[in-house]
């Protein structure tokens, strides 16, 4: 997709979680959370992964950040396969992949300052001495518009836009190739929101970062993303290029999202495709394509033949009506 | 215009006052704004904008620490502010219902769904419990729940959160109320169950001629349900008029702030128009226009005197020594 090699990879990449039960914690069934996904990230490009609760996405972010192993396919990394590092290649790895969740009131100690917030990925990973440590950790206070006052303050003393702030300085010490950012604005307020998406892209331009950006607010995603990737039920049903994917979805699923998205202005006509019905449980999938249990255009095929993603119209989908 | 309005706020005012009464947080600050039966009003602001105390306010169901502190509120002709305890009981759950954020928290999770429903129905309309469960399923099957039969003798953990929230909103309408307060109502469903819940609410405010409140900080869910809004900002209604006028000529820069900020598909912006700095403390407010720290057209005048509420049009009022002219944004 990118004429540059990819900074990461995901092939055939799947999270298979076994379902116990019962005293002799019998296993009776496993949620495929995600199943056979393959992705793609470029040097200094966002990939946005959109997709409602229960599709995945977040356990992808997890086998990013290597908080879950896969049980099946793999992850490269710089063309490197990430289940075959040696202890010295897991450190570098976490190194240069840092994450920036959503609650920024519990992803930072109450009990630190934020300088020693900031400072801790340095200390654990780097021999620097105080004057150094100090040094840089001004450095990233001011990259992320915080006064440099904030260095000596807790976390309390701090909005959520600034902790949020506070969060991305610290994910930014160890210079990152690559940040996870999960949800990192749901929980802010409207008028700051803009302010951290500011933030984000002046950094990426910056640092030529790339980013796993993860959220349900297709807006920001659409804003923020140079490809998007939606995902159902454990598995990417649609991927392509930002711009084309917002404006000219072809899944059903994928025009159902985009479709359900709020308007940004009244006289937004939109053409209605609510779908009925929920998601169904990702321990007992609906056979073949998993969608066809609400897809609005069903066809006898879709429950027995699982369709696979396809380059249809410069984007890859999967879905029988192409 | 219309005849009498449904509900009329005139400068209404809730304070927050500390044990010793030291320290007073004005939540709500000199509110007006009045809502036609059967229309729709947007409250939006960010949190501590004292959205929800407003609507605590409408319902009288303020925390002991909260005052009003003046003004009226009418409501179908009559001044709720002049209730009895016992009265507004009769009024809250029969003619004003409310829907929360979180529906695990507004539902009892001891109780089945059907005593759930059909308490209200017990309450205010004196039905039996043969009958009121029997209204029950008709209501759970208003609000497009699956096999209301079974599902009725269920308990809400044995539901989805877009069933619950679901759940909820039958038991707001159960006895047909005239006005619907619903407080952040989709904020914890997912998209595309948002946008069924959303369509159930208009169907059921179009079949039982029910005038809405939507509480929110997302001016999507403003632009898709609402004929009018209102934005708040530190604890005062800083304009307030009709959608579409409002999204095309926003006269209060706080307004047009808002809407320049958020992300819109497609529009190829490279940045957002962010408004700097930080909501303020609604314990310690600047003087003045409490937006005047972060307003790019703040003037001395504003740091000195809170701007009056002044008449753009007919049911548009906006506070700001320097409205915007009307045209295009």
């Amino acid at each position: 997709m990118t004429a540059t090699a990819p900074l990461l990879e995901a092939h055939d990449l799947s999270k298979h979680f076994p379902v116990r039960r019962g005293v002799l914690a019998r296993t009776i069934g496993v949620v495929r959370a995600v199943d056979g996904v393959n992705f793609s990230i470029g040097p200094g490009k966002t990939l946005g992964l959109v997709g409602e609760s229960g599709c995945g996405k977040t356990t992808t972010a997890k086998l990013v950040l290597r908080l879950e192993e896969p049980t099946g396919g793999a992850l490269t990394f710089e063309g490197r396969d990430l289940g075959r590092l040696d202890n010295g290649g897991v450190m570098r790895y976490r190194r240069s992949v840092q994450a920036v969740f959503q609650d920024p009131f519990a992803s930072l100690n109450p009990r630190m300052r934020v300088d020693a917030i900031i400072a801790e990925p340095l200390t654990t990973h780097e021999r620097l001495d105080r004057d150094e440590v100090a040094r840089r950790v001004a450095r990233l206070i001011d990259m992320v518009g915080l006064p440099e006052r904030a260095a000596r303050l807790f976390p309390h003393e701090f909005s959520g836009g600034q902790r949020q702030r506070i969060a991305i300085a610290r994910a930014l010490a160890l210079s990152p190739r690559l940040v996870v950012l999960d949800e990192p604005v749901s929980a802010l307020d409207v008028s700051i929101r803009a302010q951290i998406l500011n933030l984000l892209r002046d950094l990426q331009a910056q640092l030529g970062l790339s980013y796993l950006f993860i959220t349900h607010d297709l807006a920001a995603v659409a804003h923020m993303s140079h490809t998007i990737a939606v995902m159902y039920l454990g598995q990417i049903v649609e991927m392509g290029d930002a711009a084309t994917i917002a404006s000219r979805p072809k899944h059903p699923y994928t025009q159902a999202l985009f479709a359900a998205a709020l308007p940004s202005h009244p006289s937004e006509q939109r053409e209605e495709l609510v779908l009925t019905g929920e998601v169904p449980s990702p321990l007992d999938p609906p056979a073949a394509c998993r969608f066809h249990t609400r897809c609005p255009h069903v066809m006898p095929t879709c429950s027995v033949h699982a369709p696979v993603l396809r380059q249809i119209d410069a984007r890859l989908v999967s879905c029988h009506l192409y | 215009m219309s005849p009498a309005p449904l509900l009329e706020l005139r400068g209404l005012s809730t304070h927050y006052v500390s044990a010793r009464g030291t320290r007073v947080v004005r939540a709500v600050d000199e509110v007006s704004l009045s809502l036609a039966a059967g229309s729709t009003l947007g409250i939006v602001g960010e949190s501590g904008s004292g959205k929800s105390t407003l609507a605590l306010t409408i319902l009288r169901l303020l925390p002991p620490a909260a005052r009003i502190t003046g003004g009226e509120i009418h409501f179908d002709g009559e001044d709720l502010l002049a209730k009895s305890d016992t009265e507004m009981r009769r009024i809250r759950g029969k003619r004003i219902a409310m829907i929360l954020q979180d529906p695990m928290a507004s539902l009892n999770p001891l109780f089945t769904i059907g005593d759930q429903v059909s308490e209200p129905l017990r309450v205010h309309e004196g039905l039996g419990r043969r009958r009121a469960w029997s209204r029950a399923r008709e209501l759970m099957k208003a609000v497009r729940i699956p096999a209301p039969e079974t599902r009725v003798r269920e308990y809400p953990h044995q539901m989805s959160g877009g069933m619950r929230q679901r759940i909820v909103g039958a038991i707001a309408i159960s006895c047909a109320p005239q006005l619907l307060i619903a407080d952040e109502p989709t904020t914890s469903l997912d998209l595309t169950i948002q946008a069924q819940y959303l369509n159930l609410l208009r169907d059921l405010q179009r079949q039982h001629q029910l005038a809405l409140i939507f509480i929110t900080h997302n001016l999507g869910i403003v632009a898709k349900m609402c004929d009018q809004v209102a934005v708040m900002y530190a604890g005062r209604l800083v304009e307030w008029g009709p959608v579409t006028r409002i999204f095309d000529a926003p006269a209060h820069p706080y307004t047009r702030a808002l809407l320049d900020s958020i992300p819109r598909m497609g529009d190829g912006r490279a940045r957002l128009t962010a408004i700097d700095g930080q909501p303020p403390d609604l314990a310690a407010l600047p003087p003045g226009c409490a937006f005047h720290p972060r307003c790019p057209k703040a003037a001395a005048q504003c740091r000195e005197q809170a701007p009056a509420e002044t008449a753009l049009g007919p049911r548009h009022t906006v506070r700001c020594f320097f409205p915007a002219a009307a045209g295009p944004r």
